[in-house]
């Protein structure tokens, strides 16, 4: 699309599968294109569609889910939920005109390091093909703040 | 400009359906206790009032005015900007100000696609297919129209608002409350609450003041609700398949749809301390459905043709997509063209 695009993903990782394998991938000097932003939470269960949206809205142009294969959750079932989100956030980013490719889904166990690292690799070339997703969120959610006095009596009457 | 020293009441309508103005006036007696308290100097639904006299007013002469409706052109804007210069205390009030409500769905949709399905839809009569001219060269000199902006705002979204009161609309008895406390707080007999604060509604959720019961059962397939043969009294409607968003709403009507036997659809807004009322959603129906598999889950998913529909029914101009990008780009190139 544009040979000067870098994507920049931010990924969510477990801390006891996918998060690890991506430590594996480093110290076994797997290489990944370095436009991936790795955060790690305890389980995939903790990932708030919230997460995502704020990613896309905050200047990422994809963003990766990732966790233990389904029935290796440490917290024994919370990666189906995190699995239903995902899907969910899907449509809703499809029936928006948001290319649904824009997040992926990734089961990575600790040993998995190469396999994420090309899931990665993958992931960056196809956001690559998409483009840039243009952020366009100027608007303040709070309003800003303002110093209003508060009515008094006095005031009221004034 | 006060004749009686007391202080000055204004409400006002942009983008709205003049529900809000109707909740109001249906306070019944108290509606006595404004009058008695509060001068009220503008109120295009309610008493003759022209612009002018609100803009021949001092800054800040109006002590309460109550802002209804969404921000969908120019005229909505202009009026956002002026009450917001002549108040004391900007209420954004009802859902349409606060969070953009049915109107704001209109940001799945570019200008082009609204103007279609309005002047050429299935229900109007219009051969020749006529569009509104924002500007008309008349003999008498140039006509203006308020021109129509490609994306629906919120009134947080282009002036600063005291407060939120939530509600499609709101509930009469917490229009009474909030109309109390005002009145109390200029009387030196209470404080109001900081602002930014959400008023005249509770901070949980729908579900804590819902009776229904909930089993932690887990569902299969949604169903709508008039598709179904009989609804159990006293169980969760989100159990029986109905998707109910009583989860991610804002409490205070008291949970009226649940206990009145339909879903809560969400008129109150995201309850306090969530960002996005549909990624709290999406959060709260990824527990109730089945499946592990996806093709499973899309199963259940297929149930719900309106995802966005269903997740963002009065909160799509405030959430944090807003709107869809296409959507967005128009606004761009419209503010580039005209700033
Ligand atoms: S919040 Fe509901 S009742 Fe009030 S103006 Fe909007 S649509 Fe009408
Ligand atoms: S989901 Fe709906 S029916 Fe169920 S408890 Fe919550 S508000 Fe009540
Ligand atoms: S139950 Fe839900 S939709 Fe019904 S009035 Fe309350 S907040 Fe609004
Ligand atoms: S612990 Fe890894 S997904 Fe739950």
């Amino acid at each position: 699309m544009n040979d000067t695009f870098e994507p920049v993903i931010i990924g969510f990782t477990c801390n006891w599968c996918s998060y690890r394998a991506a430590d594996l991938a480093g110290t076994a000097r797997v290489k990944y294109p370095p436009n991936i932003r790795l955060i790690r939470l305890m389980c995939s269960g903790r990932l708030d569609p919230t997460f995502v949206l704020k990613a896309l809205t905050s200047g990422a142009d994809g963003v990766l889910i990732t966790g233990c294969h389904p029935g290796e959750c440490h917290y024994l079932e919370q990666n189906y939920k995190t699995l239903r989100r995902y899907l969910m956030l899907r449509r809703v980013l499809t029936q928006m005109g948001i290319e649904p490719e824009r997040i992926k889904l990734v089961w990575a166990s600790a040993a998995e390091g190469v396999k994420l690292a090309q899931e990665i690799t993958d992931m960056v070339e196809q956001i690559r093909a998409l483009g840039p997703f243009k952020s366009r969120y100027p608007l303040p959610l709070n309003p800003p703040e303002v110093a209003h006095v508060q009515p008094t009596a006095e005031r009221g009457t004034a | 400009m006060s004749v009686n020293g007391k202080p000055k009441f204004a409400m006002y309508w942009a983008a709205s359906c003049g529900g809000c103005e109707i909740a109001v006036l249906n306070i019944h007696e108290k509606i006595l206790d404004v009058d008695a308290n509060f001068e009220v100097v503008f109120w295009p639904v309610a008493m003759d009032a022209k612009y002018k006299d609100v803009e021949a007013m001092p800054d800040e002469a109006i002590t309460l005015t109550l802002f209804n409706g969404g921000i969908r052109n120019t005229e909505n804007e202009a009026m956002a900007h002026l009450m917001r210069r002549k108040s004391k205390i900007l209420v954004a009030f009802g859902s349409c100000a606060c969070a953009g409500c049915i109107p704001g769905l209109a940001n799945l949709s570019t200008r082009e696609q609204i103007f279609e399905a309005v002047y050429e839809g299935v229900s109007t009569d219009n051969p020749t297919g006529i569009r509104p001219d924002f500007q008309w060269a008349a003999p008498e000199g140039n006509l203006h129209i308020p021109e129509f902006y490609p994306v629906l705002k919120t009134l947080d979204q282009v002036v600063a608002v005291d407060y939120y009161m939530p509600g499609c609309p709101p509930e009469s008895h917490q229009i009474g409350a909030v109309v109390d406390l005002v009145i109390q707080a200029l009387q030196g007999k209470a404080t109001l609450p900081p602002t930014g604060s959400v008023i005249g509604a509770g901070t949980s959720t729908v579900c804590d003041e819902c009776p229904r019961i909930r089993n932690v059962k887990t569902i299969q397939h949604f169903t709508r609700i008039q598709q179904l043969a009989a609804i159990d009294p006293n169980l969760c409607l989100l159990e029986q398949g109905i998707p109910c968003n009583g989860p991610a709403t804002r409490s205070g009507c008291g949970a009226l749809c649940p206990r009145a036997g339909a879903q809560c659809i969400g008129c109150y807004g995201s309850s306090d301390g969530t960002l996005d009322f549909g990624a709290r959603l999406m959060t709260a129906f990824a527990s109730v459905i089945e499946g592990k598999e996806p093709a499973e889950i899309e199963r259940v998913l297929d149930t719900l043709p309106d995802p966005v529909g269903q997740f963002y029914r009065f909160s799509l101009a405030h959430s944090m997509l807003r709107a869809a990008p296409v959507v967005l780009e128009e606004e761009e190139q419209y503010a580039t063209h005209h700033h």
